[in-house]
């Protein structure tokens, strides 16, 4: 006779564990992922808001609905909020934490308590960061790097964005050190390494790098809230310090950073594309093995940001060849998938098209990067426009374009009900339509010499900004669409089976939803995860 | 059944990785330190003479006790011997709470001949501001470490008494001794960097 845990759906109250309290001192495992899943669809709302607003400010030279101050405190917010609240926790804190025991065949991570305290953790540093808005001497002004001396200098609310930071890089360190356990010692006894989910491998080197940058970057923000409250001057030029210390650490976390952001989306659309080309991944071992190789080579490149710093030819030749190294296993990623689509039977569901707009949008910020790594040319570019859309096609196109497709593709799963797929299939459109639309022109107006975080600029780059609004409009369409498509099935019958798109890794093996209590035994068999001979639908 | 879940090595192998972010946060200041030592080196050498060797001595013995200390306690509580482990974890509580008064004193002597930041002493020159300011702030987050750990003992001394932690199930007390030996080894390299660095 199973227990009520085994049965009920982990979404529905448990007999006598039910309300508020029942979701956020859960210890379990999928219950913590739906709660980051729902905090950082909050803070990309906010992010998306924030972006939305600069964007109406920009269609015009001089003050269009804001003034300079505001506009500063904005790309500061909009970058700290997405960047620290909405991307780095995306994809490994909500679906690594929903899928990750799943896929290996686990009961839960190893440290189940440690799990809901990072995501308290999480949650206190989110309401930091929006508190230091409306606290202080007004919302920081200093862009998401917090570049000193200026961050050590204004007036404005930086201590308490820094101690948010702060919160937010234990809270990541805590959620990586529990993946890297848990993927060591709770794998099905079956589960090898040769068959782990790839999702899961990415998830492994990206909790790596979490554990291994993130105390830098920790260490390196207490010392502005430090210099700010004793005036110590480490980075402080007048006192005897060095600005250039500041970015070298900053950067050591920052840039590895990137990769937790990109990696955990390169192991969602490895598990998408062979699920929907009806065969197995090529390049299984090229793929798993290049996301230890990006998070490796990421770790050496980070002063790549400092070219225009003052650093020695040496050093900028050094990190610029560093920085080369890293294309080569992201373009060993890109190619496989390439390789894995071809003669496949494709199915073209909404999750395949977001799998192949992260493909084309990530390889277009991708080789914009070599530009940037490219030292002769980066001074050109470097804080220009160029910049603004090299990142965003990286991490908008590419970690947002991943979460878009880890929504379509577990969706159903997580909630055992199908979204709207006609809708699903419009909001992609409309988003590759209006990104490209809105990111583009930023290229061209940054060769153009267009520099970044300025809120006036010349009526020679007006065209291009112009564009560039109109083109914020149609992705805002393509969300509200997308979030519409979604959400107006998650009321009505729980109708999906286990497994509707006839996918080979573990979690398509439970019920949808699954129930609150899953692999108290692990699983007998272990499958490959991409082999999908015998594998039936079950819509 | 909770007991039949228990990973110990799962335990030992997060405490490891916990420690080495821990070691990867001082490597940051570490790192600040070699570059300014580099870039100052009179100042620093200067700055090693203001301070105290035998306070810095002093607490550099109290600390490897302390360590030896726990160590014995872990083995005490392995050989089931509950009430030897209790005092020896308590006389390490003592000897970080030695140490931590020590360096009440030190700092306020500093204090008092104006060495803290923002003085017209440290201001003397950029080298020297950086000189202290890097002991303040490292021997400030060292000491903040040795709070937790003892801390941390304390809660281990709770939950031996409780009967949670116990001669077959002493994960938590040799993690918690592990985290001391990391406030240990975290001094044993700063106090050369600024006591004997003349």
């Amino acid at each position: 006779m199973p227990s009520p845990g085994e049965t009920v759906p982990f979404l529905d109250p448990l007999p006598g564990r039910s309300g508020l309290t029942s979701w956020i001192f859960s210890t379990d495992h999928k219950r913590i992922g739906m709660l980051y899943l729902w905090c950082i669809l909050t803070m990309f709302a906010v992010g998306v808001v924030i972006g939305v607003l600069m964007r109406l400010e920009l269609i015009a030279p001089g003050r269009t609905i804001m003034g300079a101050q505001t506009y500063n405190a904005m790309f500061t917010l909009h970058g700290v909020v997405m960047i620290f609240l909405f991307v780095i926790p995306g994809i490994p804190a909500a679906f690594g934490n929903i899928l990750l025991p799943l896929q290996i065949g686990a009961e839960d991570v190893s440290f189940p308590r440690l799990n809901i305290f990072s995501w308290w953790l999480y949650l206190t540093g989110a309401v930091l960061a929006v508190t230091s808005l409306f606290t202080g001497g007004g919302p920081p002004d200093t862009g998401w790097t917090f570049y000193v001396p200026f961050s050590e200098r204004t007036t404005t609310n930086v201590s308490l964005a820094v101690v948010a930071v702060f919160i937010l890089g234990f809270s990541s360190i805590l959620t990586g050190l529990n993946f890297i356990t848990t993927i060591h010692r709770l794998r099905a006894p079956k589960m090898s390494w040769g068959k782990l989910p790839l999702f899961v491998w990415s998830l492994y080197a990206t909790a790596w790098i979490q554990l291994l940058a993130t105390p830098v970057l920790g260490v390196t923000v207490a010392l502005v809230f430090i210099e700010r409250l004793l005036g110590i001057g480490l980075f402080d030029p007048a006192k005897g310090g060095d600005p250039l210390l500041y970015q070298h650490l900053f950067w050591i976390y920052s840039h590895p950073a990137v990769y937790i952001m990109i990696v955990p989306a390169m192991g969602v659309v490895s598990d998408i594309i062979p699920a929907f080309a009806r065969k197995s991944i090529f390049g299984y071992k090229a793929i798993a093995v290049s996301s230890l190789a990006i998070a490796f080579a990421g770790s050496l490149v980070w002063a790549h940001h400092m070219f225009t710093s003052g650093m020695s030819d040496t050093a900028v030749l050094v990190f610029s060849f560093l920085t080369f190294v890293v294309a080569i296993p992201s373009a060993v990623k890109v190619f496989n998938w390439v390789a894995t689509l071809y003669k496949g039977s494709i199915h073209l569901e909404p999750p395949l098209l977001f799998a192949l707009g992260f493909i084309f949008l990530f390889s277009a910020g991708g080789l914009t990067g070599l530009v940037l790594g490219s030292a002769g040319t980066d001074i050109h570019v470097h804080d220009t426009y160029f910049v603004v859309a090299h990142f965003h096609y990286v991490i908008f196109g590419g970690t947002g374009f991943g979460l878009f497709a880890a929504m379509h593709f577990w969706f159903p799963k997580i909630f055992g009900r199908m979204y709207d797929r006609k809708l699903a299939n419009a909001s992609w459109y409309l988003l590759v339509g209006g990104f490209n639309m809105l990111y583009f022109p930023m290229f061209l107006i940054g060769l153009m010499g267009m520099p970044r975080r300025y809120y006036d600029y010349l009526p020679m780059y007006q065209t291009g900004h112009i564009i560039s609004t109109v083109g914020s409009w149609v992705l805002v369409a393509g969300l509200v669409t997308m979030f519409w498509g979604l959400s107006k099935c998650l009321r009505g019958p729980r109708t999906v089976g286990r497994n509707p798109w006839g996918a080979a890794t573990l979690e398509w093996t439970l019920p949808s939803p699954p129930p609150h209590l899953t692999f108290l035994d692990p699983p007998d068999e272990v499958p490959s995860p991409y082999s999908y001979a015998g594998v039936k639908r079950d819509a | 059944m909770p007991e039949q879940h228990k990973d110990y090595l799962g335990d030992k192998f997060g405490m490891w990785l916990f420690l080495f972010t821990e070691i990867l946060l001082f490597g940051g200041l570490f790192l600040l330190y070699a570059i300014f030592l580099h870039r100052y080196p009179a100042e620093f050498h200067q700055g090693g003479l203001e301070l105290s060797r035998v306070f810095g001595a002093a607490n550099t013995v109290v600390l490897i006790t302390s360590s030896f200390t726990v160590a014995l306690a872990i083995s005490a509580l392995q050989q089931g011997r509950r009430g030897l482990c209790q005092a020896l974890l308590a006389a390490t509580i003592v000897l970080a709470g030695v140490f931590m008064v020590n360096k009440y004193f030190e700092w306020s002597t500093k204090i008092a001949h104006g060495i803290y930041p923002g003085s017209s002493e440290m201001a003397q020159s950029g080298g020297t501001n950086i000189f202290f300011g890097l002991y303040y702030v490292m021997t400030g987050a060292h000491g903040l470490h040795v709070v937790i750990g003892a801390t941390v003992l304390a809660f281990c001394m709770l939950r031996i008494a409780q009967g949670r932690v116990t001669a077959e199930d002493f994960g938590l007390l040799e993690n918690g001794g592990l985290y001391w030996h990391l406030v240990d080894l975290v001094w044993i390299f700063l106090f050369p960097l600024f006591y004997l660095i003349s």
